[in-house]
C-alpha cells in the first residue's frame, strides 16, 4: 500500500512537473524526479529524459479496459501493442495463450501493460488492482495507459519499479503514442530505399530499422489475431478482426472451385505443351520457319506464362471485335497494299536503270540487274494474286489467335509484314552478295597490283611475286571491278536501305510488345487500388496536443510512387539486345555482309 | 505554441516560417513560398493566345485558338499541380526521425521520412547555384558499412530557397534536439 501511495506521489510530482516546464526550444527539460536505482533490472536500457514510444493500433482505441498484450523492443524502446485483453482473464490462460502465439510465430509477444477506458480517471481500488497485475506479469517498462471515455485526453505513464521487496521509489519516463491502422500494417510490404544486404528467411530478431520492425512485429503475429472478443475461448481479445471479420462468400467459392479448375486448365496446357514438343516440329524447314516466325516465339512465351500462372489474360481482346466484314474490309486491303508496294519498287527500278540523281551508270549491267529485279517483282505480284482468295480465310483463323492477347496479335502484324517485305528481303541479299563478291574481288586485285598476296594459313598479309600474265590478267580485271563499282554500289545502297526500313518498324514492334510483356500490371493495380500494400515508408501527423498530455501521433502508410512500382516488380524480358555495336554495324554494311537482325528469344547461343 | 517569423528567399521574395513547438521532443517548421501572382498568369496566358492568334492568321484554322485554350488549361493545371509548391514542412521527432512534406498548390502532398537511426547530421552546406553561392540546410545520411561515413546528403527546402537567417533558426533548432538525441541514446 505504502509503495503503490509513494508511486502515485511521484507520478503526481513528475505531471506537475512537465505542466510547469513547457520550456523554450533549447533548454532540455528532465520531468523524472527520481535518478535510476542502482542494480537497475536488467534488459531495459533506460537514461534519465529518454522518450519510450508505444504504437498503439486504432481499432484498440475504443476497446473496454484490459491488458496490453504486444512485443518490448528494447534497442528503439518502443512497445509495439498488439491486442488487448478484456476482464475478466484468468492470468494462467493468459500466460498460456502467449506461449502459443510465441512459439507459432516467433515473435516476443508479452503482455506489456494495462488498458483503461473509463468515464473518469480511474478510483483507487482500481488503480490498485491495475498496479497489482503489474506484480503477476513481471514487464519492465510498464505501461499503463489511460482514456476518458468520449473525450479526447489520453495520459500514460511508463514506470519501471524494483518490486515490493525495495521500498525505493519506481522511476518514471515519458512516452509518446503513435497511432497506426493495424490492418494496412499487417498487409503492407515496406520497400527499403536503400540496397540493405538480404536478411535470412527465419531471422527471428528484429530486422534493421525501427520502423521495420514495427511493420515485422505485426505481420509476423497473425496468430494472436485468431481469435477474437466474441468467441467463446478462455480469453478474449481486441484487434483489428474485432471490427468485423473480414470475409466474402464470392471469395469462398471461388477459392473452393479455383482447386479443380486450376487442375483441369493445367492438365490441357501440358497438352498442348506435349504436342508442339513433338517430333513433327523438329523437322528442318518446320523448326527453321518456327525460330523465325516471331508470332510462334510469342506463342511459346503466352503459353509458358499461362502454365505458370493462369491469370495473365490482357485486358484488350481484339478478336472479339473482328467481326466477319472487318476481316473481309482487311483481306480487300492488303492486295491493293501488296500491288502498291510492288509498284512504286518497279518505278524504283526504272528510277535507277536511267540516270538516278544524275549519275551515269554502266548502261550493261545496269540494264542486266535492272531487268533481273524487275522479274522477281513480276514473279510476286503474280504470287499475291494467286493467294489472294485464300487470304481472307487465312487471316480469320490467325485472327482467332489473337484472343490470346495484344502482344499475340502485334507479333501477328510483325509477321504480316516480314512476309509482305519478302522481296526487299531477297533483293537484299541479292545486291550484298553481289557487292561483298565484288569487295572481296577488288580487295584482293588491289593487293596483286601492290604484289602481295593473303595468306590464309598464317592470316596475314605476305608479299609475293607473280608472273607476268597474271599481273596483266589481274590488272584487267581489277580495272573491270573498280568501274562497274557505282552501279553495284548504288543498287546495294538502295535496297539495304529498304531493307533497314522494314527492319526498323518491326523492331519498333518488338520493343512495344517487350514493353507490354515486362509491365507489371498486377502491382500497378495493387498501387491503384489498394495503395496500402506497396509501402515506400510512413508518415506521421501530430494530432491535437495539449500540455502536460503525452505527445500523440498517427502513423500513416506512404505508398510507393508509380515509377518505383514499375522498376522494382518488372517482369523478365526475353527479348536480348542486339549483338552487334554501331561501330560493328557500320563495318558490315561497308564490306556487304549480311546482318541477321532476328531477335532468337529463349535461345542461349548467340 | 506557435510563432510566426518573415524572411526572404534568395531571389527576394517573402517567406513565411511558422514554428510550432508541440513538445521538447517534437518540433515542426513551416515555410510557405511566395504566391503565383496574377501579373505572370496574365503575361503568360496573353503571350501563348497571341502566338495563337498569330498562327491563326497564317493557317486559317480555327483548331489553333481551342487548341492553344486547352493547352493553357492543361498546362496551368498541370503547372498547379506538379510544378508549385505552395509551402514545406519539417517535422523533427526525438528518436523517431526527421519527416519532410512538400504541398503543391494543388492540395498534393509529398511526403519523405528518414529514420533517426540513418540520420548522421544536420548541416549548412554552401553551393554553387547558377551565377551565385547560396546556403542551404542539409541532411547528412549515415553510410551503413562505415560508420563515421556518410552515404547520402539530403537538402531540405529546396523550392523556398531561404537565406542565411532563416536557415540559421532552424539549424539551431534541429540541433538541440539532436544533440538531446545523441546524449539519450549513447548513455546505458
Amino acid at each position: 500500500m505504502g509503495l503503490v501511495s509513494r508511486g502515485a506521489a511521484e507520478a503526481g510530482r513528475g505531471a506537475a512537473s512537465a505542466v510547469d516546464r513547457p520550456g523554450p526550444p533549447d533548454a532540455v527539460p528532465n520531468p523524472t524526479p527520481t535518478p535510476p536505482a542502482e542494480g537497475a533490472d536488467p534488459g531495459s536500457s533506460r537514461s534519465p529524459g529518454m522518450v519510450l514510444k508505444a504504437f498503439f493500433p486504432t481499432c484498440c482505441a475504443s476497446a473496454d479496459s484490459g491488458l496490453l498484450v504486444g512485443r518490448w523492443v528494447p534497442e528503439q524502446s518502443s512497445a509495439v501493442v498488439l491486442a488487448v485483453v478484456h476482464f475478466p482473464f484468468i492470468p494462467i490462460q493468459v500466460k498460456e495463450l502467449l506461449a502459443q502465439v510465441q512459439q507459432a510465430s516467433q515473435v516476443g509477444v508479452t503482455v506489456l501493460g494495462t488498458w483503461c477506458h473509463r468515464r473518469q480517471e480511474p478510483e483507487e481500488s482500481l488503480g490498485h488492482f491495475l498496479e497489482g497485475l503489474g506484480a503477476i506479469f513481471s514487464h519492465r517498462p510498464w505501461f499503463q495507459l489511460c482514456r476518458e471515455r468520449g473525450s479526447k485526453s489520453w495520459s500514460c505513464k511508463a514506470t519501471h519499479w524494483q518490486g515490493p521487496a525495495s521500498p525505493a521509489a519506481s522511476g518514471e519516463d515519458q512516452v509518446m503514442l503513435i497511432f497506426y491502422d493495424q490492418r494496412k500494417v499487417l498487409l503492407s510490404q515496406l520497400h527499403p530505399p536503400t540496397a540493405l544486404p538480404d536478411r535470412q528467411a527465419g531471422d527471428t530478431t528484429a530486422s534493421a530499422g525501427g520502423l521495420a520492425a514495427v511493420f515485422d512485429t505485426v505481420a509476423r503475429s497473425e496468430a494472436l489475431f485468431q481469435s477474437d472478443r466474441f468467441d467463446e475461448g478462455p480469453v478474449r481479445l481486441s484487434h483489428w478482426q474485432s471490427e468485423g471479420m473480414e470475409a466474402s462468400i464470392l471469395v469462398e467459392l471461388a477459392k473452393w472451385a479455383a482447386g479443380p479448375v486450376c487442375l483441369f486448365l493445367a492438365c490441357l496446357l501440358s497438352l498442348i505443351s506435349a504436342a508442339s514438343a513433338c517430333r513433327v516440329f523438329k523437322l528442318w524447314p518446320l523448326s527453321f520457319i518456327w525460330s523465325k516466325l516471331s508470332t510462334c516465339e510469342q506463342l511459346r512465351h503466352r503459353l509458358e506464362q499461362l502454365t505458370l500462372i493462369f491469370s495473365t489474360r490482357k485486358a484488350e481482346s481484339p478478336a472479339q471485335l473482328m467481326r466477319k466484314d472487318l476481316i473481309g474490309q482487311l483481306a480487300d486491303a492488303l492486295i491493293p497494299v501488296a500491288d502498291r508496294v510492288a509498284e512504286e519498287l518497279q518505278h524504283l527500278l526504272q528510277w535507277l536503270m536511267g540516270a538516278p540523281a544524275g549519275l551515269k551508270m554502266n548502261r550493261a549491267l545496269d540494264q542486266v540487274l535492272g531487268r533481273f529485279f524487275l522479274y522477281h517483282i513480276h514473279l510476286w505480284i503474280s504470287y499475291i494474286h494467286l493467294m489472294s482468295p485464300f487470304i481472307e480465310r487465312i487471316l480469320w483463323h490467325v485472327g482467332l489467335s489473337a484472343c490470346l492477347g495484344l502482344t499475340v496479335a502485334l507479333s501477328i502484324l510483325s509477321d504480316i509484314i516480314a512476309l509482305l517485305t519478302f522481296h526487299i528481303y531477297c533483293f537484299y541479299v541479292y545486291g550484298a552478295r553481289l557487292y561483298c563478291l565484288k569487295i572481296h574481288g577488288l580487295s584482293s586485285l588491289w593487293r596483286l597490283f601492290r604484289g602481295k598476296k593473303w595468306n590464309v594459313l598464317r592470316q596475314r598479309v605476305d608479299s609475293c611475286s607473280y608472273d607476268l600474265d597474271q599481273l596483266f590478267i589481274g590488272t584487267l580485271l581489277f580495272t573491270i571491278l573498280v568501274f562497274l563499282l557505282p552501279t553495284t554500289a548504288l543498287y546495294y545502297l538502295v535496297f539495304t536501305l529498304l531493307r533497314l526500313l522494314v527492319v526498323a518498324v518491326q523492331g519498333l514492334i518488338h520493343l512495344l510488345v517487350d514493353l507490354i510483356n515486362s509491365l507489371p500490371l498486377y502491382s500497378l493495380g495493387l498501387r491503384l487500388c489498394r495503395p496500402y500494400r506497396l509501402a515506400a515508408g510512413v508518415k506521421f501527423r501530430v494530432l491535437e496536443h495539449e500540455t502536460g498530455r503525452p505527445l500523440r501521433l498517427l502513423m500513416q502508410i506512404n505508398p510507393l510512387p508509380y515509377s518505383r512500382v514499375v522498376h522494382t516488380y518488372r517482369l523478365p524480358t526475353c527479348g536480348c539486345h542486339p549483338k552487334h555495336s554501331w561501330g560493328s554495324l557500320c563495318r558490315k554494311l561497308f564490306f556487304g555482309e549480311l546482318i541477321y537482325p532476328w531477335r532468337q528469344r529463349g535461345n542461349k547461343q548467340d | 505554441m506557435e510563432d510566426e517569423q518573415s524572411f526572404s528567399d534568395i531571389c527576394g521574395g517573402r517567406l513565411a516560417l511558422q514554428r510550432r513547438f508541440y513538445s521538447p521532443s517534437c518540433l515542426e517548421f513551416c515555410l510557405s513560398c511566395p504566391r503565383i501572382t496574377l501579373r505572370s498568369l496574365t503575361a503568360v496566358t496573353c503571350t501563348v493566345w497571341l502566338a495563337a492568334y498569330g498562327l491563326f492568321t497564317l493557317c486559317e484554322n480555327t483548331m489553333i485558338l481551342s487548341a492553344a485554350i486547352f493547352i493553357t488549361l492543361l498546362g496551368l493545371l498541370g503547372y498547379l499541380h506538379f510544378v508549385k509548391i505552395d509551402h514545406e514542412t519539417l517535422l523533427i521527432i526525438d528518436s523517431l526521425g526527421i519527416q519532410m512534406t512538400s504541398s503543391y498548390a494543388s492540395g498534393k502532398e509529398s511526403t519523405t521520412f528518414i529514420e533517426m537511426g540513418q540520420v548522421n547530421d544536420v548541416v549548412i552546406n554552401e553551393a554553387i547555384y547558377m551565377q551565385k553561392v547560396i546556403y542551404y540546410l542539409c541532411i547528412l545520411l549515415k553510410d551503413p558499412v562505415e560508420p563515421h561515413g556518410i552515404s547520402q546528403v539530403v537538402p531540405l527546402f529546396q523550392s523556398a530557397k531561404p537565406r542565411l537567417d532563416c536557415l540559421i533558426e532552424v539549424y539551431r533548432s534541429c540541433q538541440d534536439i539532436l544533440a538531446h538525441q545523441k546524449a539519450t541514446s549513447t548513455s546505458p
